[in-house]
């Protein structure tokens, strides 16, 4: 073969070069950096302090860590579960070829995906004022309640809210990804059950739910991944602060604001790498517990 | 015995027949609900087109689900506090110049793995696929230290740079390629005489674009939407980005409605737009890329 007679093979060394001289400068080096920082105290101006394993020892102690840290478990496990839930069954009603507007459904669900997570939690911002907001005015007009709600003083309340815009950003991302398993299931199989009188609940939890299980654990890992960051909707829903009391200040904002606006940089560096382990343990759960049920 | 089977299978038949024509009560309720979740989806951005054409007196003393006249008015005064089309062409240069950079260096890094043969290959590609598991925040401080010794911090090359190198964009390409460019086209190539990189640029990266072309949008959005870099590495208000921008005028300005309805709404609206134009190709691009083979 002409592949073998012609040794262009070095070259593969050459193309693929810059990525690694992007990554290393840009990628790891900052991470090995932020190791290091998270074992110093630095304010941003001086030099680096050496604190030792000082920083970790302050994160685990750290009352408002496990409050930030409690506040993103519970904002991302109220949303991810009935999120990945309603998505799998969107997915398995808009897989029937029969439904007329298919198309449009899934463009339209899938929409609230891609905007600006930022300026979503500010319009929810805005659209929840106590005084000037829309719901109000709605929910007063109509009848529904006599006085405007003040809904941001409401600790629960306001986590749940940030739950609910995760929820209205995912769920038609998760259905996108739960249609392309579907395409990949043979059509036969439904056919087949439909002819032995199957009805469709049967046909979803019996051949759907379990022909989708890797599709399902690599939802659960990525929204874990992606749960444990969370930060563009409840900094701007709440104007950067988190409040009230800071229920809906997640990790990330905690991080932000330890090293960014307190400029303690070495902390800042040690909550990362502790999140960091957090996530590792929980898609390491994750993948268990989803993989047990196969067996 | 035989027979009863047919009949029945018959009879599922027509019932399925039957039921394509016939709208049961269930199917209505079926798209009731689709229709429903369909306008939930879509009530808020309405809510936020209608708000920034009122004034704050309107805005602030009752429900509105008509549009208003104080869209000029809104304007004038956005733009007397905030340059937010500063803003829109930060986004866009930034957006633009990473997407074209990010792409150009996947799709290279994605040749070489998947056109040549040489060690330690597959540990470098599965390497590549594991930074993947890594999440961003962990560079941050690092990277606002490095930036800051160079005097890179607050320049649109420290949003650009990092994101140059995306592992998704590798991994996609490259299987795009395991399965559309053969190597006989490389060959005949080298044949005629082209060297590598001219083989690469002239021959293969044509026959990339249909791939090139989703990811690029995806990509163009994901920046565009980038919230945490910027608002840690960007000082300057004339340099932000404008969903940031957005976000801060919030603090300077939140009781000024009018105002920060019509600043969402713009730092939106071109979102919106190539969705309109491209959401085919973006849902395509969603589905490959989550199914790995």
């Amino acid at each position: 073969m002409f592949a073998k007679t012609i040794r262009k093979n070095h070259y593969g060394y050459l193309f693929i070069t810059p990525y690694f001289i992007i990554f290393l400068l840009f990628g790891l080096y900052p991470i090995l950096y932020s190791l290091y920082l998270s074992f110093t105290n630095w304010d941003g101006i001086g030099t680096p302090v050496l604190v030792g394993l000082g920083n970790y020892i302050a994160v685990v102690q750290d009352p408002l860590f496990y409050k930030t840290l409690l506040n993103t478990l519970f904002i991302w496990g109220v949303s991810v579960i009935p999120q990945l839930t309603v998505s799998l069954v969107l997915a398995f009603i808009l897989n029937d070829k029969l439904l007329k507007g298919r198309d449009i459904f899934r463009a339209v669900y899938f929409f609230p995906n891609i905007v600006t997570a930022a300026s979503l939690g500010l319009l929810v911002s805005l659209i929840f004022d106590w005084q000037s907001g829309g719901l109000n005015h709605f929910l007063v007009e109509s009848g529904i309640v006599s006085q405007p709600i003040n809904w941001k003083v409401n600790p629960w309340f306001m986590r749940l809210i940030v739950s609910a815009i995760l929820f209205f950003q995912y769920f038609g991302y998760s259905m996108v990804i739960y249609l392309a398993g579907l395409q990949g299931i043979d059509p036969a199989l439904h056919e087949a059950a439909q002819i032995d009188g199957a009805t469709k609940k049967d046909i979803f939890f019996r051949i759907i739910v379990p022909m989708l299980r890797p599709i399902i654990l690599f939802q659960m890992i990525t929204s874990t991944i992606g749960g444990i960051q969370i930060f563009d909707q409840p900094f701007t829903l709440t104007n950067g602060t988190g409040d009230p009391d800071r229920a809906a200040m997640t990790s990330i904002m905690y991080l932000y604001n330890v090293a960014f606006q307190s400029t303690r940089y070495g902390y800042g560096a040690a909550i990362a790498f502790c999140l960091f382990i957090i996530i590792i343990l929980l898609s390491v759960t994750s993948f268990v517990l989803t993989n047990r049920k196969t067996a | 015995m035989e027979a009863v089977k047919q009949a029945s299978q018959e009879q599922v038949y027509a019932a399925a027949r039957e039921g394509r024509r016939r709208l049961t009560a269930g199917k209505v309720l079926l798209y009731v609900i689709l229709i429903a979740i369909a306008v939930v989806c879509i009530i808020p951005f309405y809510l936020m087109l209608i708000y920034s054409t009122h004034s704050n007196a309107e805005i602030a003393s009752s429900f509105i689900f008509l549009p208003g006249s104080s869209l000029i008015a809104n304007y004038v005064n956005m733009a007397s506090k905030i340059n937010i089309w500063r803003g829109f062409l930060n986004s866009f240069f930034i957006a633009g110049s990473s997407t074209v950079l990010t792409l150009y260096i996947g799709a290279l890094t994605a040749y070489g793995f998947a056109k040549y043969r040489f060690r330690f290959r597959n540990q470098l590609f599965l390497f590549i696929l594991g930074t993947m598991m890594v999440p961003g925040q962990l560079a941050l401080i690092g990277l606002y230290r490095l930036f800051s010794t160079y005097g890179m911090l607050d320049s649109y090359s420290a949003l650009i740079l990092p994101a140059a190198a995306s592992a998704f964009n590798v991994f996609f390409i490259k299987q795009f390629m395991d399965n559309s460019v053969p190597d006989e086209i490389i060959e005949s190539s080298r044949v005629d005489g082209a060297g590598e990189f001219r083989t690469f640029n002239q021959i293969i990266l044509p026959i990339l674009a249909p791939a090139v072309s989703a990811l690029g949008i995806f990509h163009f959005i994901g920046s565009w939407n980038n919230f945490l870099t910027p608002l840690v590495l960007f000082f300057s208000l004339n340099k932000y980005p404008l969903p940031v921008l957005v976000a801060l005028v919030q603090g300077y300005y939140g009781m000024d409605y009018g105002l920060l309805y019509l600043g969402v709404a713009i730092s939106i609206l071109p979102i919106i737009i190539v969705f309109a134009i491209f959401s085919r190709q973006i849902i395509g691009s969603v589905a490959v890329g989550a199914v790995k083979g």
